[in-house]
């Protein structure tokens, strides 16, 4: 029983830095420029052909495409803050989430267009489908080493963001952009530069997950939506805007998903990701770490 | 041939959706002076502070700062020339600690080196700032929210630094204290743009100074001419 519930909890953290690195990317973007992105997940689901494309049609790993996918989703997400968001950032809320929403629906079809609904997966990559054995607690686990690849890419990408927003002078004019945009342009700041960055950071966040996921994940056009859903329940839990709070949340939502399919039903667990995030609406709706006012 | 002024607002008009808050607004500010802005509430001073900094943008007139143009560019172009705002309301970055938010003022800065020179001066200016650097600004006094605020402009070492009512909401020593300090900064070279509320301690310390009534500048003169002035007795000082 032990030897399995360890089982369980190690499968949910790692399913949970991945979920955290999709919600801090969408948690960045709504804490700079108050854009909920609903298009997150597809974003996600880009990173993941781009990465598997690159493995079939030129053979680069995705170890290697890694270097690739996440710059090329970060200039894609200057592109699209430039050809789109831009344009919604003063727009009433409702507006920018239908905004949001349709270029979700719309990368979605694209992808359905280009490469059909098919499943995918990844065969022969450098990682393979490793197992280490770790003993704890006396017992034997097992780990799945791309999914724990995926997982610790996930939290060094979230650490270097966190890094990044709170030690350089650039992170901390972001801040600032997200506390009070006008008080930061009299600094002397460029917030429209400010939202391109942080929408395309957020871009970028995915465009690394969905490349490690690659290695073990199946994929296909709508693989985004579930992942889009959890980062948003992870973002709730952990409050909007905040980073830390997005990978506490990223985490409890895995260890739910997984410790909830182990006790209850299997078919029930995401029922159960959705039960704790209407609780958590209802007990604290700022979320444990919010810090939007 | 007369100096050209640092700052020059000629017959601007400013409106918020479409309906205008500024008529017809002109001033001229020479280096090193101290200006005062003084008028009621809602005469528009604070409008016309944050048209100079590019907040918002005058429909009628012109902006020249250094002998160019300036109306019509961004914020943060205008704060790169060398125009400070300490905003009413103070817009200080409440989550962020003292010295993150002084360092922000100092964001169009290059040299490491002259910027921690800037942060020495401006804490034996504020010493208080001093001990609590890293405390977050939200969780400061009113009173020592407002330093932070006018520190925080110093911090780029501007040409003109725009004080909209340092004296907001303080106690009687405390407002002697910031025109101590305002006059201190004058003396070291910073010419000033004052907004203030506390009329007869600006005006004392204003070389010139405007009157704003109703979004047009009715009046000018010298601090002490405006002191001595029949309208300004009557109207702001209840003489
Ligand atoms: N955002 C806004 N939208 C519409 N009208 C505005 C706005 N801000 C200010 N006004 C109007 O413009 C006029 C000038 O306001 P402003 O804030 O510039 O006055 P002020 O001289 O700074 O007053 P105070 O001494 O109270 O700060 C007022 O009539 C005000 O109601
Ligand atoms: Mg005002």
């Amino acid at each position: 029983m032990s030897e399995l519930f360890i089982q369980v909890v190690i499968e949910g953290l790692l399913w949970g830095a991945i979920y955290a690195l999709v919600a801090v990317g969408l948690s960045l973007i709504w804490g700079v420029m108050g854009i909920l992105n609903l298009a997150h997940g597809d974003f996600l689901m880009l990173g993941m052909f781009g990465a598997y494309w690159l493995a079939i049609l030129l053979g680069i790993d995705p170890l290697i495409g890694l270097l690739i996918v996440t710059p090329a989703m970060f200039i894609l997400g200057l592109g699209i803050y430039k050809s789109l968001i831009t344009r919604i950032v003063k727009a009433p809320r409702l507006t920018a989430l239908l905004a949001t929403f349709g270029l979700g629906i719309f990368l979605r079809n694209l992808a359905h267009f280009l490469w059909r609904a098919d499943y995918r997966m990844l065969g022969d990559t450098l990682v393979g489908d490793r197992v280490i054995t770790v003993s704890i607690l006396g017992g034997t686990n097992f780990i799945s080493v791309p999914k724990l690849l995926a997982a610790g890419g996930s939290l060094a990408a979230t650490a270097l963001l966190y890094w990044f927003i709170k030690r350089t002078k650039t992170g901390r004019a972001l801040q600032a952009t997200a506390m009070n945009r006008q008080s930061a342009a009299l600094m002397g700041i460029d917030t429209e530069r400010m939202y391109m960055l942080a929408y395309s950071l957020g871009i970028a966040c995915v465009g690394v997950a969905g490349t490690l996921l690659t290695n073990f994940f199946i994929i296909f056009p709508e693989v985004g939506i579930m992942f889009v859903l959890f980062a948003l329940v992870a973002v709730t839990i952990g409050g909007f805007g905040s980073i830390h709070g997005a990978l506490i949340g990223g985490l409890i939502i895995g260890l739910i998903e997984s410790v909830g399919g182990f006790v209850g039903i299997p078919a029930l667990k995401q029922a159960l990701v959705f039960a704790v995030f209407v609780i958590v609406v209802v007990l604290r709706p700022r979320g444990l770490f919010g810090w939007a006012d | 041939m007369p100096k050209e002024p640092l700052l020059e607002v000629n017959n601007i008009e400013v409106r918020y959706n479409e309906i205008p808050a500024i008529f017809d607004a002109s001033f001229k500010i020479e280096a090193g002076q101290i200006v005062a802005l003084v008028g009621s509430n809602g005469a528009g001073k604070t409008t016309i502070l944050r048209t100079i900094s590019g907040l918002l943008h005058n429909t009628k007139g012109e902006i020249k700062f250094l002998g160019s143009k300036i109306d019509g560019q961004l914020p943060h172009h205008i704060a790169a020339l060398g125009i400070s705002h300490v905003p009413e309301g103070r817009g200080l970055f409440g989550k962020l600690t003292v010295v993150e938010n002084l360092l922000l003022g100092a964001y169009t800065r290059k040299s490491e080196l002259e910027i921690t020179e800037t942060l020495e001066e401006v804490f034996q200016l504020f010493p208080i700032l001093k001990e609590r650097t890293s405390q977050k600004a939200e969780t400061m006094s009113g009173g020592e929210q407002q330093m932070l605020a006018v520190a925080r402009g110093l911090m780029p070492r501007p040409k003109l630094l725009m004080l909209d009512e340092p004296s907001l909401g303080l106690m009687p020593t405390m407002v002697d204290k910031v025109m101590d300090v305002i006059k201190i900064i004058s003396k070291r070279g910073t010419t000033i743009l004052l907004v203030e509320q506390a009329v007869r301690d600006a005006l004392e310390l204003a070389d010139k100074a405007y009157v704003l009534q109703n979004g047009r500048t009715v009046l000018e003169g010298t601090g002490k001419e405006l002191l001595n002035s029949g309208l300004v007795k009557k109207a702001y000082l209840g003489i």
